[in-house]
């Protein structure tokens, strides 16, 4: 996990428009791992992954796969990756098995029919491999399109918004096929909005916004680093202000005044909680309730971009 | 050399045309052999002989030369644009073919289509107007060499169009009328002193005037310079797709 298959230095891509969409963005992406690329729309995920791929030439900086600059040594580097970008990109009138095929070739491989039934098998396209793409559904024309990036058997993968428009059967699908090829050793890079689904698949997270790179983290490191808990106290009364002895606790009132919301850190020495609940007993404050509320990638997300705006 | 991606792309092309054999087959040769009809059977019999060949006859090499123009334009520059208009192109930039391979395939899958029509329309000539060809080896180059070239300037414009629009004008607004005065219908000779030093300078004139000569030995510039001119022609368009592939123009952001 430690040696990196993809280095990323000070890349940054000025568009002929005269839009910036990276600016000087370092990454690397350690071998056999799942990263999620994590940022709005327009924050650069796209851009990112368009250069590494070789669709997009970048401004400046450069990119290594595998040791291989992307452009000196491009045939050697891009053999490596597989894509699979966000639109529903794909050819119409040609079978599933003819463009799956075609796109084994494409990357210089032998014709390899063995390894296309299972790709096609292992994403439920077998039955459809004789019919045209225009005949299959949105959800289906996206499976064709990792069966192309799987054809030539990719060490590197990129997911560029996979779920996007999918159900959340195919959904639950992808995320299973995602850690078999992890299994297998490939490594993922994936883009997403859906924090959701960098929560649940990723083993590194980074979050890009306004094309800069705001932090690439190990994603249980980052949800304890920036990860607070929150207690919440139901009120038996509601109380118009906090009282004043206890200033010291940084309380939160609601609105209505029913409920006291008290954040802190879950792997401080001292959570401060004791503290707390005999202050509340002194000055005479009863609740009825309590939770715990545990911030989740999506809050510390919304914190990152909003800081940053 | 990632020969196996040219074979994709060859064959992904070839399968195109196969698939709509209708189309691009059937249709182009129908329509060109109905001037054979029109000139060759009907017509023909009431205008004279030029320098002893009918004119039946006379205007086989010129329609073949129209035919296989218009046909290297037109696929040359459907089978590159198609996948720039549908997205997929991200694939062909994205795999690890360099630039010489992407034409190689593409270019050489529009200039079989066009020599697959260029023989058909030729045989089918045989059936109306009485054919000789003195010089066929030097045919079949100027047939190859004219497929080659005109597919490269086809995958030009498809590379350059922005749309459908632009991908039909041009081969319409240029290269049909390059060729209707290139010499196909007539020989220079006919023409005013001015026109035939104009006509110099449509480069359709020395492929079909080399073209000729290879059927009946009778050319209006020398075959010589009708070679090197094709050869010229070919160079230019090779040096502007090697642009095209340095910069990026069109393809890549």
């Amino acid at each position: 996990m430690q040696q990196p298959i993809i280095s990323i230095s000070n890349l940054s891509k000025t568009y002929a428009s005269g839009f910036t969409a990276l600016k000087s963005v370092d990454l690397e992406v350690m071998r056999g791992e799942i990263l999620a690329l994590l940022g709005p729309n327009g924050a650069g995920k796209t851009t990112l992954i368009s250069i590494v791929t070789g669709i997009v030439n970048a401004t400046t900086g450069t990119v290594t796969v595998d040791g291989h600059d992307i452009v000196k040594d491009y045939r050697a580097a891009r053999s490596l990756i597989g894509l699979v970008p966000q639109e529903l990109t794909t050819d119409a009138f040609e079978t599933v098995w003819a463009t799956v095929t075609h796109s084994r070739g494409l990357f210089g491989l032998k014709p390899d029919p063995a390894h296309i039934e299972k790709v096609l098998k292992d994403l439920a396209l077998w039955d459809k491999k004789d019919n045209k793409i225009l005949e299959l559904s949105g959800g289906m024309k996206r499976r064709v399109m990792i069966a192309k990036a799987l054809s030539h058997e990719p060490r590197i993968l990129f997911l560029d918004e996979p779920t996007a428009g999918v159900d959340v059967e195919l959904r639950k699908e992808m995320w299973a096929l995602v850690r078999a090829l992890r299994a297998l050793g490939v490594t993922i890079i994936l883009t997403t909005h859906y924090i959701a689904e960098a929560e649940e698949m990723a083993d590194r997270i980074g979050i890009i916004d306004k094309g800069e790179l705001r932090l690439v983290e190990n994603k249980d490191e980052l949800m304890r680093k920036l990860g607070s808990k929150q207690l919440r106290l139901e009120l038996q009364e509601p109380i118009e202000v906090v009282p004043t002895g206890l200033d010291g606790h940084k309380l939160e009132l609601s609105g209505d005044g029913t409920t006291l919301t008290y954040t802190y850190d879950a792997h401080g020495a001292r959570t401060g909680i004791s503290a707390l609940l005999a202050d509340l007993s002194r000055v005479g404050i009863r609740f009825k309730d309590l939770q715990t509320h545990q911030s989740s990638l999506e809050d510390i997300f919304v914190n990152l971009v909003r800081d940053g705006k | 050399m990632n020969f196996e991606a040219v074979k994709a792309i060859y064959k992904f092309e070839m399968a195109r045309t196969f698939r709509t054999s209708m189309q691009s087959i059937v249709s182009p040769v129908i329509s060109t052999s109905l001037y054979f009809v029109v000139f060759g059977a009907a017509i023909g019999s009431r205008i004279t002989e030029i320098e002893g060949v009918s004119y039946g006859a006379f205007i086989v090499p010129g329609l073949i030369m129209l035919m296989v123009l218009q046909q290297s334009v037109s696929n040359g520059s459907f089978g590159i644009y198609f996948p720039k208009f549908l997205g997929t192109i991200y694939e062909l930039l994205s795999a690890p073919v360099s630039s010489f391979e992407i034409v190689v395939g593409y270019v050489g899958a529009a200039a079989t289509k066009s020599l697959i029509l260029g023989v058909l329309v030729l045989l089918t000539a045989g059936f109306f107007v009485p054919l000789r060809i003195d010089h066929p080896v030097w045919m079949l180059i100027f047939l190859v060499l004219t497929a080659i070239t005109f597919s490269l300037v086809g995958f030009i414009i498809g590379v350059w169009a922005k749309g459908m629009e632009q991908l039909q004008t041009v081969p319409l607004l240029i290269i049909t009328p390059l060729t209707f005065l290139g010499g196909t219908f007539y020989s220079l000779n006919v023409l005013p002193p001015l026109w035939q030093t104009i006509s110099l300078f449509n480069p359709v004139v020395y492929l079909i005037s080399g073209f000729r000569w290879s059927f009946y030995g009778i050319a209006d510039v020398n075959v010589g310079i009708s070679l090197a001119m094709t050869l010229a022609f070919l160079a230019i368009c090779l040096a502007i797709v090697a642009w095209i592939f340095r910069t990026g123009y069109r393809l890549k952001a």
